[in-house]
Order: structure tokens, then C-alpha cells, then sequence
């Protein structure tokens, strides 16, 4: 865990009394709401079509157990008692209030939670692998860049009003679970020759209208010149980005038309500038910030326990431990995901009594820490072999131990129509009916890994580009249709889906992925083959053919 | 429209001059960068002061041979949501070293005072009197600062060093 110290509290604080002002003159009409507009999209507040929607960050996604109380709190007291985990390890309230919003802030800031830049044209949110600091065989622990750039990126004077929104993720390890490659800068962190951290840079990734896997724009930039290189990269960016179409302004635009060398030679240019300024980070400074992550003492604790062997036993134990239990680099250790995907329920939404009862579950069984994931699912990553099978018990007690992680019913989606307003087409209601068609457990095991991710317009929230099954909704004619893809993926073999046939209506998506799902058992060589690697080895065409022949 | 300079209101003595605007034999001028890059002997051999308007999507290279001639520069934010010219400002306090005026002129809203004071602006042509007039007690707002910029403000990550090294000492 990373601890705020007085300096990062007052920054808390000062932003949330400047936020109280903004809200005060908006209500008093001293502020027009195209004014107010930037500015409370600066601190995470939409106007969705119901309501307020208040985004607050979880930068990397590590929470304290205090700070998910607080969340639950926020929940329960200023929205409807349920919050909404996002790919990009936010979580979403939906129905705040605007004269309340100061309020609840204020009371986030008092665990040392905010809602800075989690929207507008600025740097959103630093996200990193939910399993920082405790996979086996990473690098060193990613957080402590993420929060020495989450630092640098916060309130920066000269890149608060980019041409559009600015998104960084860091991974340590070879498998990527922060989706680095469909982000403006992805970075890995990786040694040197000489054995010294520093990161392979990548820019341009992006989903939306024009999605673009993100290329490697310097195969090494040394750990103490990271900030000065993502600064060059900014200021290229905030001075020659695009400002006159809103979808032409990403970073990916400006790097595809200027070509990823001729950009590479303005950031090299503006970086010889400043690379030995007070940007550089010394040793010192580093260890500083990696002092103030504090890490549980482990126990010394056998492999094999004898609580797991005899659990073993139970089928539903079993089925549950093969999906939500991953190896720790501790000897005793699991790193425990939580699906937040029930059948039948909107994706990613937790409850105020569940936030609070999996706080207390941290508290006894995860040294106090949980982490969010981009996948919209949390994860307990401390957890003792020996306690899985109580911690199960009172996971599935509160209806949060579906054992569908990483399976076809553990969808990521965004909120769609039922909420956005920029929507065209429901997502959730296609996600519910979805894990009801593959409700059945021993179904979604034979199909094996299988990720569905359904966008509710082009925006692509829900990264539709990179689902190994991609829905995407657009409007045709006031009607809702749905297009397809398969074969994308947002790992370290990042690719966009391709289309596999006309977009579909609202009723039949479910009946069109069954097909698609069909086609795959089928056409798989045997059952190891995942889904993703049957379509890389045959293409779309058999697919097509398949689901399309009767339609 | 006020104009703060120096954390309080103050008359604004220039005149600002459109690209075909006949010259004013005295007083202070601010001039259009296309006109000023035309005419800029003649206007500088004048009586009275000459600053320029610079554009936020002119490479500001082309301003660097006059910045130890001109008596103020303009820098202008068409919306305030467009931050071209911060990056046109830290370049002219910390690579070119300008040290003279450096004015923030269009959609200025006190919500911008503590980013713009960052990033080297020292006069401001305030959209609404309320916000100009909230100046003093809107730029002290935030006492924590992240990054290192020209204007000198010690970051956290120094802050922390000092403290360290402080306790170190005691201890």
C-alpha cells in the first residue's frame, strides 16, 4: 500500500475546497454551465441522462480496506447504495447530487481518494496490472512509477487542457493485464543490459472511432528520465495535436499521420531539451516513494495446506479455485479474484453492503489491500492457501464467488444506454442475457477462456475492438443493431477484432454469439485450443460461414 | 476587461492595434505577431512601448530574435479549454529565458490563475471582474505543487527530501 503523507493530503484537500468553490459559483449562476462544463469534468462529474455521474479514481488500482469502506459510504449516502467498477480502475456513482458532490468528496479525501482528472482533456488516471507486486516473475513493482507519474500528472500547469484525454499504463510483467498497447502511452517496465530499470515507451494506442494498437516509440528510456520523456511526448503532443474534430485529436491521430519516426524525431528533439532538467529522478527520490509502499509480512507457510487438500473435495470449492486463484510469488500464497460478474447482473456494479463486508474480508484474510482490475472484477491479492476455503464460504454468502473469471460470462461492459448519454444502444441488457445463455457452469468450462467485451457506441468504453468476441451497438434507423467482431485481444498480443458479418438486432445478439460459440467447439483442434487462437489459425471466413449460412 | 498585474488590478496602458489599424504616434501599443514580424524596425524606433500578440498555433521560435526589444508579450487562450499557449509560455521562461512581461489574454477564468502562474504568465486580462478581483486569494489556493516548472515553487518530491534530511539531522 502506498501511504499519503501530509504534503499529498494538503494537495487532496486544496483541490477539493477549489472544487466546493467551482460548485458554489455554477449554483449562485456566476459560472455558465459551458464554463462549468471543464471544469467539472476536470473532477470526474458527467451529466449522464439521468443524473450526475461522479467518477472517483483508484490510481493503479490498490485500495486500502478503509478507502473501499469509504466508497461503500459514498455509495450509500450520497448515491443508490451501488457503484460501478470501470475498465480503467475507476468506480462510477451514478445518481449524485451536484450540491452534495463537494460533500462527498470531502469525505473521500479524508482516506486520501479523489476524483482529479478522472475526465475532460487532461491525464486521466495512471492504471497498472492488478497484480503489482505480488505476480510471480515480475519485473520489480510497477506502482512505484505509477504513483511517482500519478504525481507528476496531477494538476500539471502546462498539460490541464490537452486537445483531448490523456491515458498512461504501466505493466512489470511479460503477460500484460493493464491493456498498455490500446493506451496514449503505454510503458513496460524492463532491465537494461546493465541490469538498470527503465521502460520500452509505446504511444498511440487508443480504441474509440479510429482504434490503433499502440507502436514502441524507444525501445529503452532509463527509469530517471521517464518523466522528462513523457513530458517530451506531451508538449509535442499539447502543441501540434489536433483541436478542430473531436475525433481526431487523440495522440493516436497525430502519431498515424505524422508517421510514428517523424513523431519520434519531435520527441526526441523536445527530450534532448529537457531530459537533464530537474525532471531527472535521482535514487534518492525513488526510494523515498517506494519507502512510503508498505508490504504484508508474509508467514512462512507450506504449498499444499491441509484446508485446500480437503476442500478439495467439493465440487463448487473446486470449480470456484480453478477460475479465481492465481499462483503468488509467495510460497503459501494466492492472489484471489473476485468476479464482479453474477449471472444476470450488470457487469462491474458492487454493492455498498458488499464493498463493506469484502473490506472486512481484506482485513482478516488480505492484509487489508484489494485491487481493482481492468477487467471490471476485484482482487484480493495477500490471500493464505490455508484461508481459501473460509474465504470462499463468505465470498459466496455474499454472492460475490461466481466461478466465471475469465470465462464467457465475465463480460466487460460499459453502461450503455441505460445511463450514457452519448450511448446508442443498451450494453447492460445484452451482458445479462448473455450470462444467462452460458449460466451453466460446466458449459462455460468446456468453452474455456473467452472474453466478450460489448461497447454501447463507437466511443468503445467497453473496448469492444479488443474482446476475443467484440459487440458493438450503433443506431440504424431509431433501431438498435449490433455489430461483431472476433479474434481482437487487449494482452500483449493486442489486436483488433475483425467484423464477421451485418450488424444484428438487439434480440438476436444472444443467439448470434451462441452460433459463434458453436462454430468454435467445432472447429477447434482439441480442447486446449482457446477460442482466440482457433479464430488467429482460421480467420473470420469459417466463422462467418457458420453462424451466417441460415441467417 | 481588468487586467491584473502583479496580484492587483491595474490600468492597462497599452493599446491593442489590429492588423490594419493606423499607428498611434505615442503610447503603448500591443501589436498582432503577423503585423509586428512586418513592421517590427518601425515599431520598435517609436516613442511608448511595443508588446506583441502571439498565437497559440505560431511556433514561438519566430518571436525569440525580438524578446529583448518587445515590452510585454500576449499569449491567447481562444477558450480556456484550449492549453496550447502554457506550453508556449514555460518555452519562453525556461529555454528562451524571457524575463520581461508575459500577459495571458482570452477566456482567463480564476480557475487558470495557479496553472498560469506556473507556467511563467505574470499579467492577466480577467474575463469577469469577480474573478479578477478574487486574484490574491485564488492563486494561494494551492500550497502543494508536483511538478518542477520555471517558476521556482519547490515540488513535493524536494519537499519530502528536505523534510528527510531535516529529521535526519535532529535524529
Amino acid at each position: 500500500m502506498y501511504a499519503y503523507d501530509e504534503i499529498d493530503r494538503t494537495l487532496v484537500n486544496e483541490r477539493v475546497s477549489e472544487f466546493r468553490d467551482q460548485v458554489k459559483r455554477r449554483l449562485s449562476g456566476e459560472l455558465t454551465e459551458d464554463e462549468f462544463k471543464i471544469l467539472r469534468l476536470q473532477n470526474g462529474v458527467y451529466l449522464q441522462l439521468h443524473a450526475y455521474m461522479f467518477r472517483v479514481a483508484i490510481p493503479y488500482g490498490t485500495l486500502a480496506s478503509n478507502q473501499l469502506r469509504a466508497l461503500a459510504h459514498v455509495a450509500r449516502k450520497y448515491d443508490r447504495g451501488y457503484g460501478h467498477f470501470t475498465t480503467r480502475q475507476n468506480i462510477q456513482f451514478n445518481w449524485i447530487k451536484l450540491a452534495e458532490l463537494p460533500d462527498a468528496l470531502a469525505d473521500l479525501a479524508e482516506v486520501g481518494i479523489h476524483a482529479m482528472q478522472t475526465s475532460g482533456n487532461n491525464m486521466r488516471n495512471v492504471t497498472s496490472d492488478q497484480w503489482a507486486g505480488v505476480a510471480p516473475g515480475e519485473i520489480e513493482d510497477p506502482r512505484i512509477w505509477s504513483e511517482l507519474i500519478r504525481q507528476h500528472t496531477t494538476l500539471h500547469p502546462e498539460f490541464s487542457f490537452l486537445p483531448r484525454k490523456f491515458k498512461i499504463a504501466i505493466t512489470a510483467s511479460d503477460h500484460d493485464r493493464a491493456a498498455i498497447k490500446i493506451h496514449d502511452i503505454g510503458l513496460k517496465l524492463i532491465k537494461n543490459e546493465k541490469g538498470e530499470t527503465g521502460f520500452e515507451v509505446l504511444v498511440g494506442g487508443g480504441l474509440g472511432r479510429t482504434p490503433f494498437i499502440g507502436k514502441t516509440i524507444k525501445h529503452f528510456v532509463h527509469g530517471r528520465d521517464i518523466l522528462s520523456y513523457i513530458e517530451a511526448i506531451l508538449r509535442v503532443y499539447n502543441q501540434y495535436g489536433r483541436r478542430d474534430n473531436i475525433y481526431k485529436a487523440r495522440i493516436k491521430i497525430l502519431v498515424h499521420e505524422l508517421g510514428i519516426e517523424k513523431f519520434s524525431r519531435e520527441v526526441e528533439d523536445e527530450w534532448q531539451h529537457i531530459r537533464n532538467s530537474s525532471l531527472q529522478i535521482d535514487d534518492e527520490v525513488i526510494e523515498d516513494i517506494r519507502s512510503r509502499f508498505t508490504y504484508p509480512n508474509y508467514e512462512k507457510l507450506p504449498h499444499m495446506p491441509d484446508e485446500l487438500r480437503q476442500a478439495a473435495a467439493d465440487a463448487d470449492f473446486e470449480a470456484w479455485r480453478k477460475n479465481s486463484v492465481s499462483p503468488h510469488k509467495v510460497q503459501g500464497y494466492s492472489i484471489v479474484t473476485i468476479s464482479l460478474k453474477p449471472i444476470g447482473a450488470p457487469p462491474g456494479d458492487a454493492t455498498a453492503e458488499q464493498m463493506d463486508a469484502l473490506a472486512d474480508l481484506a482485513d482478516k484474510y488480505s492484509f487489508g489491500e484489494i485491487r481493482v482490475g481492468h477487467e471490471q472484477n476485484l482482487v484480493l491479492p495477500h490471500v493464505a492457501k490455508r484461508d481459501l476455503p473460509a474465504l470462499w464460504k463468505a465470498l459466496d454468502k455474499l454472492g460475490l464467488a461466481t466461478p466465471n473469471v475469465n470465462l464467457i460470462t465475465d463480460i466487460i461492459a460499459c453502461p450503455g444506454l441505460d445511463y450514457c448519454s452519448l450511448a446508442n444502444a443498451r450494453s447492460i441488457p445484452i451482458a445479462q442475457e448473455l450470462t444467462r445463455r452460458f449460466a451453466n457452469h460446466e458449459l462455460a468450462n468446456l468453452i474455456g477462456r473467452l472474453h466478450i467485451n460489448i461497447s454501447g457506441c463507437i466511443n468503445a468504453c467497453g473496448h469492444h475492438h479488443v474482446g476475443h468476441i467484440g459487440i458493438l451497438g450503433v443506431e440504424k434507423n431509431g433501431e438498435e443493431v449490433y455489430q461483431i467482431t472476433i479474434g481482437g485481444r487487449a494482452d500483449e498480443g493486442a489486436a483488433l477484432g475483425n467484423l464477421i458479418g451485418p450488424g444484428v438486432k438487439f434480440d438476436e445478439v444472444a443467439d448470434v454469439i451462441e452460433d459463434v460459440v458453436e462454430a468454435y467447439l467445432a472447429l477447434r483442434e482439441r480442447p486446449e485450443e482457446l477460442f482466440i487462437d482457433t479464430v488467429k489459425r482460421l480467420g473470420v471466413e469459417p466463422f462467418k460461414e457458420r453462424v451466417y449460412a441460415t441467417r | 476587461m481588468p487586467l491584473v498585474n502583479g496580484g492587483k488590478i491595474v490600468d492597462d496602458s497599452f493599446v491593442k492595434l489590429a492588423v490594419d489599424t493606423p499607428l498611434p504616434e505615442a503610447g503603448d501599443i500591443l501589436v498582432p505577431a503577423e503585423r509586428f514580424v512586418g513592421e517590427a524596425e518601425a515599431l520598435l524606433k517609436r516613442a511608448g512601448k511595443v508588446g506583441v500578440i502571439w498565437p497559440n498555433n505560431r511556433d514561438i521560435d519566430g518571436l525569440v530574435p525580438y524578446l529583448g526589444k518587445v515590452a510585454t508579450v500576449a499569449l491567447v487562450f481562444p477558450t480556456f479549454r484550449d492549453g496550447r499557449a502554457y506550453s508556449q509560455a514555460r518555452l519562453l521562461r525556461e529555454r528562451y529565458n524571457y524575463r520581461g512581461d508575459l500577459r495571458a489574454t482570452g477566456q482567463i477564468l480564476r480557475d487558470q490563475f495557479v496553472f498560469m502562474l506556473r507556467a511563467g504568465f505574470d499579467s492577466f486580462e480577467v474575463k469577469k471582474q469577480a474573478d479578477a478581483e478574487a486574484f490574491m486569494q485564488t492563486a494561494k489556493r494551492y500550497s502543494v505543487f508536483y511538478q518542477p516548472t520555471g517558476d521556482g515553487r519547490i515540488t513535493a518530491l524536494h519537499r519530502r527530501m528536505q523534510l528527510r534530511h531535516s529529521e535526519g539531522v535532529g535524529t
